[in-house]
């Protein structure tokens, strides 16, 4: 849990780029694609989408695998997930912590 | 999934008694469960245990941000800190935020809890940067796709 917990604002961090959520999203269709792919059509250099790539796999949310000479990038849904899960979390104590204090003051 | 959280209550009873029931650090105890050492000081460290049964054993430590009577009261803290082993102080803290308005049926409270997103020191280099509206709609996109296969 402590673990997940920790990864939260690195999640976030790795989200919070325009780039990097474009990024994710043409990821999060399913297909798995290479830098080349990934590069095409955007404006963005090679080396950019690469340090990008890399953020976004730090946090955990893209895997690079080799695919014979390129590395091919594939979406995870787990930690974006798993932030959701912990705010959905902290979210309900504050519900019931509200209640506690409607009671008390009511 | 945005980076707060965001609370709004009405309450049946007067500000005064709502804006006690929040800052009157034994009445705040009684409904967060939580008994503190002391009275809430804006700038100053509150320190307690969590009364809450089962969860003895955990601290419970906030930094009082500011206290505008019957109107705003806000602290930092560490959010869901339950593993006593580990220190939460290298961690990154949320700003939570009660903001207090009288209406005809009594209070308006609305509680903020902030800056999930925020990094500790070491990780500053990774800094969260908020994007006006592109973040919250892509997010979106990326929800579904979670919803989907989760």
């Amino acid at each position: 849990m402590s673990r997940s917990t920790r990864r939260v604002p690195v999640v976030f961090a790795a989200l919070g780029d325009e780039t990097r959520l474009s990024l994710l999203e043409r990821l999060s269709k399913g297909r798995r694609c290479s830098i080349a792919q990934l590069t095409d059509g955007t404006r963005l250099t090679r080396q950019a989408v690469t340090k990008h790539l890399r953020v976004l796999e730090k946090a955990g949310v893209v895997h690079a695998t080799r695919a014979g000479r390129e590395s091919v990038f594939e979406f995870d849904p787990r930690p974006v997930a798993e932030v959701r899960t912990y705010l959905d979390r902290v979210s309900r104590q504050w519900d019931e912590a509200l209640d506690r204090l409607r009671a008390y003051v009511e | 999934m945005e980076d707060r959280i965001e609370k709004t209550i009405e309450l049946k009873a007067p500000i005064s008694r709502v804006w006690r029931a929040l800052t009157d650090h034994r009445e705040f105890g009684e409904w967060f469960r939580v008994k503190l050492d002391g009275p809430f000081v804006p700038g100053e460290t509150s320190s307690g245990w969590i009364t809450w049964p089962g969860y003895e054993h955990l601290k419970w430590e906030a930094v009082v941000q500011s206290m505008e009577p019957e109107r705003y009261f806000s602290f930092t803290w560490h959010p869901y800190a339950i593993d006593p082993a580990v220190d939460y102080s290298a961690e990154p803290s949320t700003l939570v935020e009660f903001r207090l308005e009288e209406i005809p049926a009594g209070t308006l409270l609305m509680l903020t809890e902030s800056g999930f997103s925020k990094l500790p020191e070491d990780r500053r280099s990774l800094a969260f940067r908020m994007n006006d509206g592109g973040w919250t709609q892509q997010i979106g996109n990326i929800e579904v796709h979670v919803a989907q296969h989760a």
